[in-house]
């Protein structure tokens, strides 16, 4: 098993690369002058090569990359220039391994930005996946156990409806009804575990938790209800009603076992993909995540954050794909990993 | 050959336990199209939603000919039906005779704006649909019947695609992804550009799923009799690849397709909720609902009926997609 791990892990830190890669070559093959955007519209022509030369923008694209990959491995600093280094030590920006990069419309390291953003995008990822677990999970249990009832149908037919609502629609209902019109619930904002605890932490994430819950809701249901009916028609289940164990029993220690260890592979990678960042739900709530990192600095043009972002997001990915294969070797005794 | 003789040693046979002869000629046989279409026709919820789906077809059809006929009129200002904060003057939202669903926050006709709407995002929907279907139906089958390295190499493209932050690098890439498209299609500045840009952004990212379920179905499909004897029959690779092993295939091929259509309806309305599509006054489903969330509480005709009218559009197509599953899925309803 150590050796399928470790060989995941380097095919996952190889895809990695290559998706850094493939995320330079699309940004540097547009005509857009880097430098103009980093340096800011004020600039003269003489500030803007400047900049370019300070970070790096005047090398090739695959000698940039060459770069970036060395600071991850190495840190890096900026601008790199030793010279300055020796007369103004204060211009100088360390970047300690594994650095991101600068982000110079920030005037901060990516690594900064993004350790700023990560806790939000991280709490947001966790209430919601507990959110959509808890009522995913039991609801399809529910409807699996009343198949072909009105409440079966209520259930999936509900969940698919909830579903088929854009995320942002069901966030500014929520906003400008729930909360606003209504007055139900108090107006969302990020308050971190150290600065409030963790009731005003979980009562300020419950919206946002659960705009972004019900859109994974559907698709659990689904899945659990599926599960369950197909690990309810097994023939052990029969042998566990013949030798006449209760209904209850049988339902829980005997099918829900089976049915859900599938649910192990989804829950690992939706999970990941949000630790990447929530963009329209951290949009809607004015969240400052990754999600609205990105929405950010796609918008002023931060090359440099966005592809921090890439990575830390591609990373998460890969990371859970891998331990999520683990995982599941590890419940189904009948999964061999090779 | 005595087979001539069989059917009537059978028929007899069937005489002489069962009073009539006809019913064992008419029982013989009915095709799996056949068979799964007469499912579906019992399937009342799916007929309801492929009821819905012709629906918004038509809609989305006949948008170019009332629209040139001037029988709506998505693009024309009534400022004078609007107080200065954007809300209609009149009651619900400005519902009339002239305006059946009412008007935007500058007047114009809300079911003009949706009949078109709908029009242009099921058009850029089905579009990107049919983009990702070839691109994961040709990679899918290359990949299953081929095997070894290009089986390897597609296979990580496929990881690499899945590992992209998709919303991320699509709202990142927008501006430079415009200017590439341009490049080149040659497509007008503006909206048409913006349009291939979706269609081919959506396409991009969406192949991966059928590719995979393709490659899977082709793995089972190439050790068949009939492969076996097209290769040895000295088939090209094109023969083998198109004529043989697809026609197999459009089972996955049409319920992937039903599902996808509504999920690209979704993805366009949620990056024009993020700037990034077809822009103003150029109405689709997306940027109707973009533009009237400022709206929300004030003028909730404006807000809740295109919502709504998103939310039919993604439930028909889902609800027909899983008919048509279940209909096609011999063991389904034993």
């Amino acid at each position: 098993m150590w050796a399928y791990a470790a060989r995941r892990v380097v095919i996952g830190v190889m895809l990695l690369l290559a998706l850094t890669l493939v995320t330079f070559v699309l940004f540097f093959a547009s005509p857009a002058d880097q430098a103009r955007h980093a340096c800011g519209k004020q600039c003269t022509d003489e500030q803007i090569a400047v900049t370019e030369k300070a970070l790096g923008y005047d090398k090739p694209v695959y000698e940039q990359w060459g770069m970036f990959v060395k600071g991850l491995a190495t840190g890096r600093e900026f601008p790199a220039d030793p010279e300055l280094k020796k007369t103004h030590p204060e211009f100088i920006t360390d970047c300690d391994a594994p650095c991101l990069g600068y982000s110079k419309t920030n005037g901060k390291t990516v690594n900064y930005l993004i350790g700023k953003a990560a806790p939000v995008s991280v709490s947001l990822a966790v209430v919601a996946v507990v959110l959509w677990l808890a009522f995913g999970v039991s609801l399809g249990i529910i409807a699996a156990v009343v198949k072909g009832s009105i409440i079966d149908r209520g259930i999936v037919g509900l969940t698919l409806i909830i579903y088929a609502f854009p995320t942002f629609f069901l966030g500014v209902f929520f906003l400008k009804f729930v909360v606003v019109k209504w007055g139900i619930l108090a107006y969302p904002g990020y308050v971190s575990i150290a600065e409030g605890g963790v009731a005003n932490w979980l009562n300020n994430l419950l919206l946002p938790g659960m705009t972004l819950a019900l859109v994974f809701l559907a698709s659990y249901v689904r899945m659990t209800r599926a599960f369950v009916l197909e690990s309810l028609g097994e023939d052990y289940i029969r042998t566990a009603r013949a030798k006449g164990l209760t209904s209850r029993r049988v339902l829980f220690k005997h099918a829900l076992r089976a049915a859900l260890t599938p649910l192990v592979t989804m829950t690992g990678i939706d999970f990941a993909s949000l630790l990447g960042g929530a963009i329209i739900t951290e949009q809607v709530f004015a969240y400052n995540g990754m999600g609205k990192l990105t929405v950010d600095s796609s918008q002023a043009w931060d090359l440099p954050t966005i592809i921090g972002i890439v990575v830390v997001a591609g990373a998460f990915v890969i990371l859970a794909n891998i331990i999520v294969d683990i995982c599941y070797a590890l419940i189904d005794p009948r999964v061999r990993l090779g | 050959m005595s087979s001539s003789t069989e059917p009537k040693v059978g028929g007899e046979a069937a005489q002489s336990v069962v009073d009539t002869a006809a019913p064992v000629t008419s029982v013989a046989s009915k095709s799996p199209m056949q068979l799964a279409m007469a499912r579906l026709r019992k399937d009342k919820l799916s007929l309801i939603a492929l009821g819905f789906v012709l629906f918004f077809v038509v809609i989305g059809l006949t948008s170019p000919l009332v629209t040139h006929f001037g029988w709506i009129d998505p693009l024309t200002t009534n400022q004078d039906l609007v107080d200065p904060f954007g809300r209609p003057v009149d009651k619900w939202g400005g519902i009339s005779l002239s305006h059946p669903l009412g008007i935007d926050s500058i007047g114009r006709d809300l079911m003009s704006r949706l009949w078109s709407g709908v029009s242009l995002s099921l058009f850029i929907a089905l579009s990107g649909t049919a983009l990702a279907m070839i691109l994961g139906v040709v990679l899918g089958i290359v990949s299953g019947v081929t095997g070894g390295w290009t089986d390897a190499i597609i296979g990580r493209i496929i990881d690499l695609t899945l590992a992209f932050p998709q919303t991320l690098m699509l709202l990142a890439l927008a501006s430079t992804g415009l200017i590439m498209v341009q490049k080149a299609f040659h497509t007008p500045a503006g909206n048409p550009t913006a349009a291939v840009y979706l269609i081919v952004v959506l396409g991009l990212f969406g192949w991966t799923g059928i590719a995979r379920i393709v490659r899977g179905q082709v793995l089972s499909l190439r050790e068949r009799e009939f492969v076996h004897a097209a290769t040895m029959m000295g088939a090209s690779k094109y023969r083998l690849y198109f004529r043989e092993i697809l026609p197999n295939l459009w089972a996955p091929i049409l319920v992937t397709f039903t599902l996808m259509m509504p999920a690209f309806v979704s993805a366009e309305a949620a990056l024009a909720y993020l700037g990034v599509g077809i822009n103003a006054p150029t109405p689709t489903l997306g940027n109707i609902l973009n533009d009237s969330i400022s709206y929300a509480d004030l003028v909730p005709t404006f807000f809740f009926i295109p919502g709504f009218t998103i939310a039919a559009i993604v439930v028909s197509f889902n609800l027909l997609g899983d008919g048509i599953r279940d209909a096609l899925d011999p063991k389904g309803h034993q």
